[in-house]
């Protein structure tokens, strides 16, 4: 390897030996093609023209009504396939094209990394296995349906779980045996080195146009910025943006589920222990002696026991600020975004909103808080209704 | 305690191929476990690769990943297992390699694993998940703690490489037969000669050759590339699947198992 891939102390490549090889020309292609003029024209082509960026920064009036201050929404869920997980896998999947991979394979939690990966599958022509816990196939049946559309196959995953760190150990293992021909396009900013460095590279467009969208429509930097953080990739992509802007306080927001004491969540940076899974040093949901534990959240692309190395560095500078959210909370933003812009924001992306209802009455009428609408919650409606069904 | 290098040199006097059977340790229950490791013992192991058991085994494929879950579900812990360790070598003193992943030796603490565990008996740790690069984590708590040290190479490990992965083993080289994670598999890939031929002109040594191997023809095949040791581990741990619930005949299964391989591997020793 060339670079240490390390955040601080976090992260490195703690993988078998036998994935050393692919990794260091992962690596190599990466820094190869990353400033490439040639690739850069053909993201940012692609990055217009089949995906929809610049995304709008949207000042949602009347959610801000009732928070008491100014709330602005980066609209990431208004991307070709309802969410920013677009953005990496167009840059990961032009990256294989170059490297002349011809499979891709990835895991997902939520199935929107799996359907963002199968879109781009079918636009380059690769065959897609897309790696999926059996619980989230059951929970996100509509993205498994869409994948399948696009042509990928879903592979089920029984082991453990059956949610994203299942499927990533299976899309290791698979990975494992087939490392000439296959490229892992990987969805967060976790992993082993390279991966947090390309996926933050990838989704950084949406902290560089969120800040300039702010200046031309604001007229000045917002006071906060935060974002909800299962592995962190939209989270990372967003801070990216603001990290040297000591003025504005940013936020990361982990998925609380049931409640912090119950033991039954997914908040890692808040309530996690230093360990190495899938790769990378970093925070981590585990018991005393260093088995992982099981997470538990009503957002199925918030429920993973890790995190991105970069966001445990920032947590450790206390540059960033990393909160927890529960399912109930963020169920109460996702009917408050809905009810007052008619928007219908990812569950994961409720818990960045589920932060700013409780800044209620702590920021004042000037203050402008932005928050990352990562996704769209079409795929969530029956899960919001099961934990709040319609009044008939 | 008797070391790598006894047995090595001591079956390089007959010709012979060292025997290594790997379990996971508790794998199904602790004293079962105790039972199959000490039966094969008896059927002529000369090294033990023991595994403790890891939540998320990404280097191994399904067998050992549900023997992983089983040997939790009993309740097995990090503690337990050195205890485990002890058992064995009151029984018998030979060499046991723990085959392990890095997230267990990291929060026992990395120098007081190797401690406590040397004491235990162990001859020396290969973390799954922990590639020649940041091998120094572990290496000079190894040697310290005066285990050898175990490293693997692969059939996509360079040349460069595989000499400077020789040049930090101090006990064997654990070489990956194909491509992919442990599991048992009908034929053995035909690297195998090829990669145990290439790290013999490299380094002197020993190699050990697992993954995928399920048949005595297999071990011959190994032997036959010059190979130094055989590792046999999904192959066991899908007779101990098979056999849940029947103790005696697991035993029986895995010892009738091994004995075949071993009088082939002493066939092939002539």
């Amino acid at each position: 390897m060339k670079h240490s891939g390390r955040f601080g102390d976090y992260g490195g490549f703690y993988v078998p030996e036998v994935l050393m090889p692919v990794l260091e020309e992962l690596e190599e292609a990466f820094y190869r093609f990353y400033e490439d003029e040639k690739f850069t024209a053909e993201l940012a082509h692609l990055s217009k023209y089949y995906a929809g960026r610049p995304s709008p920064l949207y000042h949602a009036k009347r959610f801000s009504e009732h928070v008491g201050f100014n709330v602005y929404l980066k609209r990431e869920d208004l991307l070709h396939g309802g969410a920013h997980k677009v953005n990496n896998t167009l840059g990961q999947g032009l990256l294989a094209k170059y490297m002349g991979k011809t499979k891709l394979i990835a895991e997902t939690g939520a199935g929107q990394h799996g359907l963002a990966t199968a879109m781009i599958g079918a636009l380059f022509g690769m065959e897609t296995k897309i790696f999926m816990g059996v619980t989230d196939i059951e929970r996100q049946s509509v993205n498994v349906h869409k994948m399948k559309l696009c042509g990928a196959e879903v592979v089920p995953i029984e082991g453990g779980t059956g949610t994203l760190k299942d499927a990533i150990n299976d899309a290791l293992r698979y990975w494992t045996a087939h490392v000439t021909d296959t490229f892992y396009l990987f969805g967060s900013a976790c992993g082993p080195h390279p991966y947090p460095t390309i996926v933050k590279h990838f989704q950084g467009c949406i902290g560089k146009e969120t800040r300039q969208q702010c200046l031309d429509q604001i007229g000045r930097l917002p006071d906060v910025v935060v974002a909800c953080v299962g592995g962190g990739s939209n989270a990372i992509g967003m801070f990216s943006g603001f990290l040297d802007d000591e003025d504005v306080k940013l936020v990361g927001v982990e998925a609380g589920g049931r409640s912090l004491s119950s033991g039954q969540h997914a908040a890692t940076l808040v309530a996690g222990r230093v360990g190495i899974l899938h790769g990378a040093k970093a925070y981590l949901l585990q018991d005393k002696e260093g088995q992982v534990r099981e997470t538990e959240s009503v957002s199925a692309g918030l429920d993973y026991p890790a995190v991105g190395p970069e966001h445990c560095m920032l947590k450790d500078t206390g540059r960033v600020e990393y909160v927890a959210a529960q399912d109930d909370e963020a169920l109460d933003a996702f009917e408050l975004l809905t009810k007052t812009e008619g928007i219908l924001p990812a569950l994961e992306s409720s818990h960045a909103l589920a932060y700013l209802m409780g800044q209620k009455g702590k920021l004042n009428r000037e203050q402008t808080a932005v928050a990352n609408l990562s996704g769209r919650g079409d795929k969530d409606v029956s899960i919001v209704e099961e934990h709040r069904p319609l009044e008939q | 305690m008797r070391t790598y290098s006894q047995v090595f040199s001591e079956l390089a006097k007959v010709k012979r191929t060292a025997l290594i059977p790997f379990f996971v340790i508790g794998d199904p229950d602790f004293d079962t476990s105790l039972e199959l490791v000490k039966t094969a013992i008896d059927a002529g192991a000369d090294i033990l690769e023991l595994g403790i058991p890891f939540s998320d085994p990404i280097a191994d494929g399904p067998t050992i990943q549900k023997a992983d879950i089983r040997s939790l579900k009993s309740g097995m812990s990090v503690n337990m297992a050195r205890e485990f360790i002890r058992q064995v070598k009151s029984y018998k003193d030979i060499p046991i390699g723990l085959l392990m992943y890095y997230n267990l030796v990291y929060q026992y603490g990395t120098e007081k694993f190797f401690k406590d565990f040397h004491e235990a008996g162990v001859n020396s740790v290969l973390v799954a998940d922990l590639s020649i690069d940041d091998a120094e984590e572990i290496i000079s708590p190894a040697a310290s703690a005066g285990l050898d040290t175990v490293f693997m190479v692969t059939p996509v490990t360079e040349p460069e490489r595989m000499k400077l992965i020789a040049s930090k083993t101090t006990g064997f080289i654990y070489t990956v037969s194909l491509l992919g994670v442990t599991g048992s598999r009908e034929d053995l890939s035909d690297t195998v000669g090829s990669l145990v031929s290439n790290l013999k002109e490299l380094t002197d040594v020993p190699v050990c050759v697992g993954f995928g191997i399920s048949k005595p023809e297999h071990a011959v095949t190994v032997a036959q590339a010059g190979a130094d040791g055989v590792i046999i581990g999904s192959k066991i741990v899908g007779l101990i699947e098979s056999n849940l619930g029947n103790k005696d005949k697991c035993l029986a299964e895995v010892s009738s198992f091994l004995t075949e391989v071993k009088k082939a591997l002493e066939d092939h020793a002539g």
